[in-house]
């Protein structure tokens, strides 16, 4: 009981797309969030015939994000290129008023990433988090706690 | 840093307007995959926008404007696949010989046709329905006749009205002995357009 069909994947892309992109703009930064967009969706349509809906896949599509987020960063680890988002040399003119924190959250750890985006971008409760990211509540909490406390460091 | 200026990173609306660009990356790789079950998509007509859905075993579905969509998908979702994907490339077959019919160009459909979303009855009723041809009409009990269900004539127009491919499925061209038009699902302002459409002078004389 309590578990059907999942609804018609167009009204699930509706109702679940700008949450995704915002937790995956934060977690991936914004030159990679529309390809996790795609890849996040995309392996969820690949599964989809196979849930079941338990009135929360809003948990099981932030599960595939984060996934495919923590995976992107391992995917360009690999790969020698730099990263765009930390100039070596301070740009001429002011920075836009978040680009401390975007650079800021761009360094941290894909999985404190994920976590500071899911407590505090998402709002999301730390059982939640803990279910989403695959881990216990002390770890999710944890998580969260040494990202923010990176977070305060390099933004002061 | 406080933990309030995370939001202001990526505010929720304009990760709603890039979601909505994303989603049609989506819809692309999702074709280009072969993930879709249930293709559907909207094509314009003189009787109003009408929404059509297209499985991998053929036309499933055409629903008129005032039909409720959610509720259609819903049982796409139940009878077909929760698969259901947004396809301009998809449905453009059916897109075009609809247009084709519109324009008074066709005459019969070469499409081939998902007969799930109908019962065994249906099935039958709208076999019968379909030796029909475009200009002319029969009738409720000739079709009951047809499928030899000679007293079932009342059952036969429960089943037209239920039909989930109408024009099609020429259910539009099943009227009352007396030749009164009687009953369509899509409304009978819809019926009529389709049989002066197809042209029938016997029934609208003058």
């Amino acid at each position: 009981m309590g578990t059907r069909t999942p609804p018609p994947f167009e009204r699930f892309l509706d109702e679940n797309g700008a949450m995704v992109m915002r937790f995956l703009v934060a977690a991936v930064g914004p030159e990679q969030a529309d390809d996790a967009y795609q890849e996040t969706f995309l392996s969820a349509l690949r599964a989809y015939p196979r849930v079941r809906d338990d009135g929360r896949l809003d948990r099981w599509i932030l599960r595939i994000a984060s996934r495919t987020a923590i995976d992107h960063h391992r995917a360009r680890a690999r790969r020698p290129e730099p990263r765009a988002t930390v100039p070596d040399r301070p740009l001429a003119g002011p920075e836009p008023p978040d680009g401390a924190l975007r650079a800021a959250v761009a360094a941290l750890p894909p999985k404190q990433r994920a976590a500071v985006a899911l407590r505090h971008l998402l709002d999301r409760p730390y059982p939640e988090i803990a279910q989403i990211l695959g881990c216990s509540e002390e770890a999710a909490r944890a998580n969260v706690r040494a990202g923010l406390a990176t977070l305060r460091e390099r933004v002061s | 840093m406080n933990s309030t200026d995370l939001p202001t990173m990526v505010s929720a609306a304009d990760a709603r307007a890039r979601a909505r660009a994303a989603d049609e990356l989506v819809r692309a790789a999702a074709d280009r995959d072969g993930l879709i079950d249930v293709a559907i998509g909207t094509v314009a007509s003189p009787i109003g926008e009408l929404f059509v859905a297209v499985s991998p075993k053929g036309l499933a579905c055409i629903g008129f404007d005032d039909q409720d969509r959610a509720s259609l998908e819903d049982r796409f979702a139940g009878a077909l696949s929760p698969r259901v994907v947004a396809s301009a490339r998809a449905t453009d077959d059916v897109r075009r010989q609809l247009d084709e019919y519109f324009g008074g160009a066709r005459r019969r459909f070469e499409l081939t046709v998902d007969h799930r979303l109908m019962s065994p009855f249906v099935r039958k009723v709208m076999a019968q329905t379909a030796r029909v041809p475009y200009g002319e009409v029969s009738t409720y009990g000739a079709v009951a006749t047809g499928i030899h269900h000679p007293d079932a004539a009342r059952a036969v127009g429960a089943a037209l009205g239920s039909n989930p491919i109408p024009i099609v499925l020429p259910c539009h061209r099943i009227i009352g002995a007396s030749g009164g038009l009687t009953g369509y699902a899509g409304g009978l302002h819809r019926k009529e357009f389709l049989l002066r459409l197809e042209g029938d002078p016997t029934l609208f004389p003058g």
